[in-house]
């Protein structure tokens, strides 16, 4: 099974005429991100499908899941395993890191809690943060990319 | 309380089967996968698959807090842990009474009670249900002097043992000192208890289960009984019910001390009381319990017309029992045949691969369960069962023949399968003739390993 353009561009439509604000499908070798709204780094206020950084309307189709990113100098930071995933140290507390933020391989990036149990999850490389793409406080699953960091080293 | 969502803790065969009686009855499922199995079958077929962790069973299937976080995550009601995997953990089944989340099994209690050997053999004995003469022992003096009284041939058993591992046979009382010393030793590097008891060896043995529904209240009916004595290496391949040439009186006996074994638990949900009948004195013996369903629960739905899982889910909505014994009407024979990923002709050897060309029969009387379809996986890191070929029919004669020709029109390649094996079995006179004894597949494979007591693990 694949999806041909014309499918994507037909479930953008159903997506945009729901009241769903997010669209997660898994196929045969796909998986297709939709959300609608701003991505959570640039807000919007237009009410255009918007994926990871993009400002527009944008759909992302990717080998089966994990999703990976492409370009070989950006590192995906994914999750060390299921939990709820945490941006900020505790409520209220500014979050590890925002898009833009320079990191360094040691830099705490964000938390995943299983059983109230708190694992940090490094950058793992030198760096700026591009892409967040985990909600802060969602399930996110055992190797989910959580965000994506452009090497500078 | 109604269950609107389930998080399935399992994967294979059964995941697809408990997805589906969540289909008939309108709850949503979340299915748990491995990183292996996220493109499976049952992932496809759930509302939601979540991964909770790798491959290794230990990361993923095994992992209590990845499983009860995803349920609490997905805010799923109930979890239903199928079979095998954390199915018969206490500490599992407690972190979801612990966490309100709906355990669809018996309580952490009972799954502790029938899941001690030893504890197990004392509530059949207050039961009033018959067990094997031995019992447990803690000192060699202690073992010498119940050997004596028993009789060889003897079984050593580890009490943290089972499915075969942790046995030892001795066919002289006065071999019997070395071979407890070994077996303390053995069952306490393997299981981190090396408590053992000793038991009579039944030399021709018949393996006869019985399945009950309990309603955690003390009420309990059965569903009949199912013949599992082809078994390889302690390994079920073909189970039947009713269980064939039995004296109506031992079937009866074996019904009802099951219900009186499962009575004294005022046990919930599923479960199977499972008998060893000695060939030789028309006898029965408590073997164990299993606190969950079984691989081979299908046969039992067959001639009963009860969904095992839709009651499961019922008593657990705490809705009880919603049949009485005299509803249970059984009508005709069913048998089923595990079809693994293994070679018979390398020693059962597990084949895992690639599924390349999957066909199931669908002809009048059958029923298949199984996740595998063209193009699907067959990790290395599970049990090798592909699916079970469900045969029904108004006598055994028809479902045997049913069942023979389902497996001839089956297709499946990419991996070794056993369904030679299981033509060779439905063909063989003595099975044909039915009662055959647990060291049948042993004769049928003409192999050097008699006796069907070996030691493992």
């Amino acid at each position: 099974m694949s999806l041909t353009a014309a499918d994507v561009a037909e479930i953008m439509r159903l997506v945009e005429q729901s009241t769903f604000d997010e669209l997660t499908l898994e196929l045969d070798g796909i998986k297709l991100c939709l959300r609608r709204g701003a991505a959570m780094a640039s807000p919007s206020p237009a009410p255009a499908l918007v994926v990871s950084s993009e400002p527009t309307s944008v759909v992302t189709t990717e080998p089966a899941a994990p999703a990976r990113a492409l370009d070989p100098n950006i590192r995906d930071v994914t999750s060390p395993l299921l939990g709820t995933f945490y941006r900020t140290p505790k409520p209220g507390a500014p979050p590890f890191v925002e898009v833009g933020a320079t990191v360094d391989e040691g830099t705490i990036v964000a938390i995943v809690e299983v059983m109230k149990l708190m694992n940090t999850v490094r950058a793992g490389v030198r760096g700026t943060v591009t892409e967040i793409l985990a909600c802060d406080g969602a399930l996110v699953e055992y190797n989910e990319t959580l965000l994506r960091i452009r090497r500078t080293d | 309380m109604p269950i609107r969502h389930i998080l399935i803790a399992n994967r294979g065969e059964i995941a697809a089967r408990i997805i589906r009686s969540c289909r008939s009855l309108g709850i949503r499922t979340t299915l748990a996968v491995s990183e292996a199995d996220r493109d499976s079958v049952p992932a496809r077929m759930a509302d939601r698959a979540v991964c909770v962790g790798p491959a290794r069973p230990s990361d993923s299937y095994l992992n209590i807090s990845a499983i009860v976080h995803a349920t609490l995550g997905v805010q799923a009601d109930a979890i239903h842990p199928g079979y095998g995997f954390l199915s018969e953990r206490a500490a599992f089944a407690h972190a979801c009474e612990k966490e309100g989340i709906v355990f669809i099994g018996p309580t952490a209690a009972q799954i502790e009670a029938v899941g001690d050997k030893l504890r197990a053999r004392a509530e059949a004995q207050a039961a009033d249900v018959p067990v094997v003469p031995g019992g447990p022992v803690t000192s060699i003096e202690e073992a010498m002097d119940m050997g004596r009284t028993i009789c060889a041939p003897l079984l050593v058993k580890a009490v943290g043992g089972g499915g075969g591992r942790g046995m030892k046979l001795v066919e002289r009382v006065e071999d019997l000192r070395e071979a407890i010393e070994l077996a303390a030793a053995e069952a306490s590097a393997a299981f981190g208890d090396a408590r053992v008891y000793l038991e009579r060896f039944v030399a021709s043995g018949r393996h006869v289960e019985v399945q009950v529904l309990g309603d955690g209240e003390g009420r309990v009916i059965h569903l009949g009984e199912r013949d599992c004595s082809v078994q390889r290496r302690y390994q079920k391949l073909v189970e039947e019910t009713p269980a064939p040439n039995l004296r109506e009186p031992l079937r009866r006996g074996l019904h009802a001390a099951a219900v009186r074994f499962a009575q004294r638990l005022s046990y919930r949900g599923a479960g199977t009381v499972e008998f060893l009948v000695d060939r030789a004195n028309d006898a029965f013996y408590f073997l164990e319990m299993n606190a969950r369903i079984q691989v081979e629960h299908p046969v039992t739905e067959a001639v009963s017309g009860i969904d095992l899982v839709a009651e499961q889910i019922a008593i657990a909505e705490g809705r009880g029992l919603r049949h009485g014994q005299t509803d249970i009407d059984c009508i005709g024979w069913a048998i089923e045949c595990r079809v693994n990923a293994e070679d018979p002709a390398n020693e059962f050897r597990p084949s895992p691969g690639t599924v390349i060309e999957s066909s199931w029969p669908e002809d009048e009387g059958i029923r298949v369960d199984t996740h595998i379809a063209t193009g699907s996986r067959v990790p290395p890191f599970y049990d090798s069962l592909l699916g079970k070929i469900i045969a029904h029919g108004p006598d055994r004669a028809t479902a045997i023949a049913r069942l023979r020709e389902a497996i001839g029109t089956t297709r499946l390649r990419g991996v070794a399968t056993n369904l030679a094996f299981h033509s060779a079995v439905l063909a063989d006179p003595e099975f044909c003739a039915g009662g055959v004894d647990t060291a049948f597949v042993n004769r049928l494979l003409g192999a050097k390993e008699a006796g069907g007591v070996r030691t493992h693990g």
